[in-house]
Order: structure tokens, then C-alpha cells, then sequence
């Protein structure tokens, strides 16, 4: 019987943890009963991952309300493989959240801490799980709105002004995407994916349709954080709690990206979208402006955690790259993109958080000579940073890999280019970090001796990096199911 | 002309949404950027209860002696969209009051001023 | 800083006396008629808050934390989003889809007014006691300048 109910669930178990986090308000309990349920989660989504590449289509109908008329729940491959990442990177970051959050909340707020973030959680498995328009719109400002508490959680009076920024842009966008919805509905007289996608081929060439599709385009980008809309990200990313970031960063934007995908291949379609609308081409431009722009700011910034934002805007140009090219190698390029940079960007955002727990400061001068205190944290940072590089053996270099070659097979030889050209920029900035932690000494002599961080801390950060090696040696699983999902989205399904 | 005249719902949305967002772009105080993104979002609320009306429907409650109603639809996605956008508002006064107990004022300039913020 | 009541607001506190029960009555008027008219979960429980909101300004925050605690508002808070969560698994538990209302009862008819009744409540409740929260955080905050 759960096996049916599965699609509920996931969205349901989450969303439980929040009332109960606030019901007994102890610190301890909320986080224990937030990892048993995010575990539970974990499961959740892998069974329905199992399910949907053995079965195809999953489909729940909410309240026994039919598909035309009620609000549905559709796990395809594209849906399972974002709501395994969004999980799986949610526990790993609970898990080393418990120290890390002592040292950067209030003790008070910590109970409502895992509250909201559990309520985070639910609100992005809603978005990629919901086969509704408008119901994707209520999670995502469910999502939106906790992730914008929790930047402004930090005891750092700059991500309160990061946070209001964020909610301004953020709200601007969502509102972008409503009325897209509005105008799709207008037109078509359903809110459903499924029948919104037979529906809109008979009115394309419509002047509504076209101002719809440019509304929810740009609301999502303000969203995903694509260049020019990136604005809020860099702030957001910095300022926020340690585990915050490492959250976010690894999900808010995959997500986004996701929910772009949804529109775009499955409801609009590849022939409207990229033909008609010319997006390929506005995606290609955008894209190498992104990963240029975002590598190159990330190289003079001294907040490290600062530079890895900049850093992660240019590896949403890349996703958006990928999806430029709109072949299979391309989109399958991005979607292993989505997946790979979530566990490298996590465990580079748990490598800074345990720096920030021993030394209070992600600057990188009072980083200086810390990778001989801290070895085991500064080596997961190294390694984590050659992934994001593309070092061969690491995962970084497998979604690189896919994108030269879905460029190659266009005939794009300089983006092509560009892309190594932006993995030479990525050295500089991971090298930066590099010298400063292990070849220089310390600016100042440390009041207190800095020690390893704790093995609470240590234990989910290397079992990210584990991942990024192992997914970058066996990469069966991932690319397998990342083309297969490209191949699925490209003929319209879903 | 019928453009003009029998359209009318949809000039009073644009003409929200741009001052909605003109507010929020160009004002420098926190506080009215949140009264323009209310604005902004109340021109969207309009969009879709104006969309709704079917002309001579009454209103979608059931009531003897009525058979054509107005589209319910819109009216209780405008509701949620309501209730996100209090949420929304009340968050963001919650963010503003907070931003004023640590750095004594609301206006963007004088934020920046202190901390390179915004 | 809480200033005690002077005699001549003596008008304001009888008429809030005579009022409060009145808009109490009237959320729980728009709770259960929203199916009749315009009301529901959330406009009631705004109303509800407004009632307490009001006892607040005329009578002063100490009168009104003693009547509607941090405590109890907290923990209705949560029970009302449980409430709404406890009837789409109790749908589940009696063999339908999540939320499905016509398995709640005997017939479908029953089992959708049941549902939409326990569900909006569980709506007014949380909606009640969050609105007071955020008015409790919000008011006798000082001006720092």
C-alpha cells in the first residue's frame, strides 16, 4: 500500500518534520526527528527512481480528483533523478549541520532552525515532484520563503540586508512565473503539464502564448541565477549559516534549473522553444557569459565563500550551455551537470563550514597556513576544488567532458574552448585557496592552537568527497541515467 | 477603438505592474520597495479575477435560480497567491525591522554606506 | 514601554469589551460558511487574530500574553498543520488517494463537507495562532536611534 502513496510521501514526510520540530521545540529532538525523516525521504526517492526506470510514468492523482481537473503528482526518470540529489545532499547536510549550527545560531532559534529547513525540503521535493503548474508556483515560494529565513538565521548583520535582497528578487521572479501561468491558463484552460503540453500546439503562434513563455523564462532565470538575474547570489551565498549555504547552493538552483527544463522541453516543447523563440541562441550567449563572468569575478574575492558563489553562477552558465546545444549529448551534459556539481559545491560549503567552526573566518587571510592544522578539512577542500576544475578521476571532469564533446559534435569549436578556457580560470581561484592554506604561514600567531574539526563534521564532508571520486571513476550510474533522461525530455515526454 | 475600451481590465494590469515594479526598482527606502512589490503582485491578482468573469455570470457561490456562473477557478488561485503574498510581506517587515535594529536606518544608501551591503 | 491605562480611555476599553466577542463570533461565522459564501480557513483565522489584536492595543501586551501564551499559540500552530496532515493520511488509511474526501464518510457528498470542514479548521487554527505571533513579535519593539 505504501507503494502507491510513494509520490505523497515524499512531499508529506518532510513537511511533517516542521510541525513537530515546532510542537517540541527542543533542540535535540528536531534534529533527530528532521535526519529520520530526511533519511526517510532518501528512501522514498530512490524507490521511485527504481520505479520510474523500470516502470516508466508514475502518476498520483491528489483527493481521487482526475488529471484534468485536480492537482497530479508525475515522477518521470528527469523528476526522480533531481529528487535523489535534493535528498540525499538535505541529510548529508543535516548531518553535519548539528555542531556547525551551535557555533553560528542563537541556541534559541535552533529547534525553529530545523523547522524551517525541513520545511526547505518539502517545498523543493514538491516543485520537482508536482505535475501541476500552479502547484510547482505554492512550493516554490514555500521553498523560497524558508530558504530566505534561513539566510537571515545567521548572527551576521549583512545576510539580513542578503536575505531582503534575495526575497525582493526572488518574489519579482515567482510573480514572473505566475503570470506566465495566468496567461497559459487564459489561453489553454487547464493548469495540468500533461495537458498543457497537448494543448499548446494548437495556439503557438498566439501573442499571449509568446508573452507567457517570456515571462516564465525570465522568472525562472531570476531564480536559477543566470547572469544578468545573478545578483542576489553572491550576498545570499556568503552571509548565510555554513549548513545554509551548503544547502542552497546545492539544491535552490538545481531545482530552478529543473523546473526550466519541465517548461521548456516538456510543456513548451524543443521546436518552440528553441526554434520559434530563438532560445538557443540566447542560452549560448548567456551561457559563456556566465562562466566567464562568474570565474573571473571569483578570482579576486577574498571571502572565500564569496569566491565559490561567484564560482557556482558559472557553473549554472554551464548547465545552461549544455542545454543550448539541444541535443541529447548536450542536455544529458547538463543534467550530469546538475547532479555533479551538487556534491561538489556541498562539499566544498562543508569544508569552508568547518573552517568557520574552528577559525571563525572564511577570509583567505586568516586562512593562511591552516591546511597543516587542519589537514583532513583542507584536503577535502583540495580535492573537492580539482573536481570543480575537471581534474580527470573526479566528477567535475565527466560533465566537462560531455559538454566539449556535445560542443565537438556541433562543430562549435570555440566553445569548445571556452570551456577549457573557464577550467584554466577555475585553477586559478582553487589554486589561490590552495597556496594561502598550505605554502604560506599564518598572518597572525594563533591565540589558540586551531585543531581538526570535529569527526561529526569531518564524516558527511568526506563521504561527499568520497562521492565525487567514486562518480567520477564508475560513472555507469550517473551518466546512464542522465542521458536517459536527456533522451526522455528531447522526445517530449513527460 | 474596442481595443482600447473593451479591454480595459487588462491597461489597469499593466499599468499596476509597472508602477509596482518602478517602485521597487527606483525607491531606495526598504519599506516602500515591499508597498511596490504588494502593488505589483496586486496588479497579477487582478489579471486573473478579471480573466474569471464570464459575462453575465454571477458570482461562483450556488444559489437557486442561477445556471451560469463566473470561472471559480482563478478566484481560489488567487486566494493562494493572496496568502503567499502576505507571507511574503510579512517576512520582509520582519527582515526590514531587523535590518533597522542593526544598522539604525531603512534607506538602501545609508546601509551601503555602513557596510558595503546592497 | 507599556504605559497603564488612564481613566479616560475608559470609552475605548468598554467598546472594545463589547466588540471583541462579536468579531470572535464572526470568524467562526466565516470559518464554517465558507462553503456558503466567501470565508474559509484563512480569512476567519485573520479575524480571530484581529479580535486579539485589539484586546492588545486597548488593554496592553500583558494582558494580552496572559490570555493567548507564547506556549499555546506555538503548539496550536503546529497541530493545525498536523490536523490538515492527519485528515489526507486518515484518506489514505481508509483506501483512497491523499486528501480524497469521499472516502472519509459514508457517501461521497458527507465525506466532502467532513473533510473541507476538518481541513479548513485545521487552516483557521494555524492561520489564528501565527498572525498573533507575528504581531507579538512585532509590537513593543523599542526605536534604537
Amino acid at each position: 500500500m505504501i507503494n502507491e502513496h510513494l509520490p505523497v510521501l515524499q512531499v508529506l514526510v518532510p513537511l511533517l518534520a516542521a510541525p513537530l520540530c515546532l510542537l517540541f521545540h527542543e533542540r535535540r529532538f528536531a534534529w533527530s526527528i528532521s535526519l529520520a525523516l530526511s533519511l526517510v525521504a532518501l528512501v522514498i526517492a530512490a524507490l521511485l527512481l527504481q520505479h520510474s526506470l523500470a516502470d516508466g510514468v508514475i502518476s498520483y492523482e491528489l483527493g481521487g480528483w482526475s488529471m484534468h481537473w485536480g492537482i497530479e503528482y508525475r515522477v518521470d526518470i528527469v523528476n526522480a533523478f533531481v529528487l535523489l540529489v535534493v535528498t540525499t545532499i538535505a541529510s548529508v547536510v543535516l548531518l553535519f549541520a548539528r555542531q556547525s549550527v551551535l557555533a553560528e545560531l542563537y541556541r534559541a532559534r535552533i529547534p525553529l532552525f530545523y523547522a524551517i529547513y525541513m520545511l526547505c525540503l518539502g517545498g523543493l521535493l514538491g516543485v520537482t515532484i508536482s505535475g501541476d503548474v500552479f502547484n510547482l508556483f505554492v512550493f516554490m515560494e514555500i521553498s523560497a520563503l524558508s530558504s530566505y529565513t534561513l539566510i537571515a538565521l545567521s548572527q551576521e548583520r549583512r545576510a539580513l540586508t542578503s536575505a531582503y535582497q534575495y526575497l525582493i528578487m526572488g518574489t519579482i521572479g515567482a510573480t514572473f512565473l505566475l503570470i506566465g501561468i495566468g496567461l497559459m491558463y487564459i489561453m489553454t484552460g487547464t493548469l495540468n503539464m500533461r495537458d498543457l503540453a497537448d494543448a499548446l500546439p494548437a495556439v503557438t503562434g498566439n501573442r499571449t502564448i509568446v508573452t507567457a513563455f517570456a515571462f516564465i523564462v525570465v522568472g525562472i532565470s531570476i531564480k536559477l541565477a543566470l547572469v544578468p538575474l545573478h545578483l542576489w547570489l553572491p550576498n545570499a551565498y556568503a552571509y548565510a549559516p555554513s549548513a545554509v549555504t551548503a544547502f542552497i547552493a546545492s539544491t535552490a538552483t538545481k531545482v530552478a534549473f529543473y523546473v526550466l527544463l519541465r517548461f521548456l522541453f516538456t510543456i513548451f516543447g524543443v521546436g518552440f522553444s528553441f526554434s520559434n523563440m530563438l532560445l538557443g541562441g540566447i542560452f549560448l550567449v548567456l551561457g559563456l557569459l556566465a562562466i566567464f563572468a562568474g570565474s573571473t569575478a571569483a578570482i579576486f574575492q577574498d571571502n572565500i565563500k564569496r569566491m565559490l558563489a561567484y564560482s557556482s553562477i558559472a557553473q549554472i552558465g554551464f548547465m545552461t550551455l549544455g542545454i543550448s546545444f539541444v541535443t541529447s549529448t548536450g542536455v544529458g551534459a547538463a543534467i550530469l551537470h546538475l547532479f555533479n556539481h551538487a556534491i561538489m559545491k556541498a562539499a566544498l560549503f562543508l569544508a569552508l563550514g568547518s573552517v568557520f567552526y574552528r577559525l571563525g573566518s572564511v577570509n583567505i587571510r586568516d586562512m593562511q597556513g591552516i591546511g597543516r592544522e587542519m589537514p583532513w578539512t583542507m584536503t577535502a577542500f583540495v580535492i573537492g576544488g580539482l573536481s570543480l576544475v575537471g581534474v580527470p578521476l573526479t566528477v567535475g571532469f565527466i560533465s566537462k567532458w560531455y559538454l566539449v564533446l556535445g560542443a565537438l559534435e556541433q562543430g562549435w569549436w570555440p566553445v569548445a574552448a571556452a570551456v577549457l578556457l573557464a577550467s584554466l580560470l577555475t585553477l586559478v581561484y582553487i589554486w589561490r585557496v590552495i597556496d594561502a592554506a598550505w605554502l604560506q604561514a599564518p598572518a597572525a600567531p594563533r591565540q589558540d592552537a586551531l585543531t581538526e574539526a570535529p569527526p561529526g563534521m569531518l564524516l558527511p564532508l568526506w563521504g561527499l568527497i568520497l562521492a565525487n571520486l567514486y562518480f567520477g571513476i564508475d560513472t555507469s550510474l550517473s551518466v546512464s541515467v542522465a542521458m536517459q533522461a536527456a533522451d526522455w525530455l528531447l522526445g517530449g515526454g513527460g | 477603438m474596442s481595443h482600447l475600451i473593451g479591454h480595459y481590465n487588462y491597461w489597469i494590469v499593466i499599468f499596476l505592474m509597472m508602477a509596482g515594479l518602478y517602485v521597487v526598482i527606483a525607491q531606495g527606502n526598504l519599506v516602500k520597495k515591499i508597498v511596490g512589490l504588494n502593488i505589483f503582485q496586486a496588479s497579477v491578482y487582478i489579471l486573473f479575477i478579471s480573466m474569471a468573469k464570464v459575462e453575465g455570470g454571477t458570482a461562483p457561490i450556488i444559489v437557486e435560480g442561477t445556471t451560469l456562473y463566473s470561472n471559480p477557478l482563478p478566484h481560489v488561485l488567487i486566494l493562494t497567491a493572496i496568502v503567499v503574498g502576505v507571507a511574503t510581506t510579512a517576512l520582509a517587515l520582519a527582515l526590514v525591522v531587523r535590518i533597522n535594529s542593526a544598522y539604525s536606518s531603512v534607506e538602501e544608501d545609508e546601509i551601503h554606506e555602513q557596510d558595503q551591503s546592497f | 514601554m507599556y504605559t497603564p491605562i488612564q481613566p479616560f480611555n475608559l470609552v475605548l476599553r468598554i467598546a472594545a469589551k463589547m466588540l471583541i466577542p462579536l468579531i470572535l463570533m464572526f470568524a467562526l461565522y466565516v470559518q464554517f460558511h465558507g462553503e456558503y459564501g466567501p470565508g474559509g480557513g484563512f480569512q476567519a483565522g485573520v479575524i480571530f487574530a484581529a479580535a486579539f489584536i485589539l484586546y492588545a492595543l486597548v488593554f496592553g501586551m500583558a494582558a494580552a500574553r496572559a490570555v493567548a501564551t507564547e506556549t499555546v499559540l506555538r503548539v496550536l500552530a503546529a497541530l493545525g498543520v498536523l490536523l490538515y496532515c492527519g485528515v489526507g493520511l486518515a484518506a489514505v488509511f481508509a483506501g483512497g488517494n491523499f486528501l480524497d474526501y469521499n472516502v472519509l464518510a459514508r457517501d461521497g457528498v458527507s465525506g466532502q463537507h467532513l473533510g473541507i470542514m476538518l481541513v479548513e479548521f485545521g487552516i483557521g487554527i494555524t492561520v489564528a495562532s501565527v498572525m498573533i505571533m507575528i504581531f507579538y513579535a512585532f509590537a513593543e519593539r523599542g526605536v534604537t536611534r
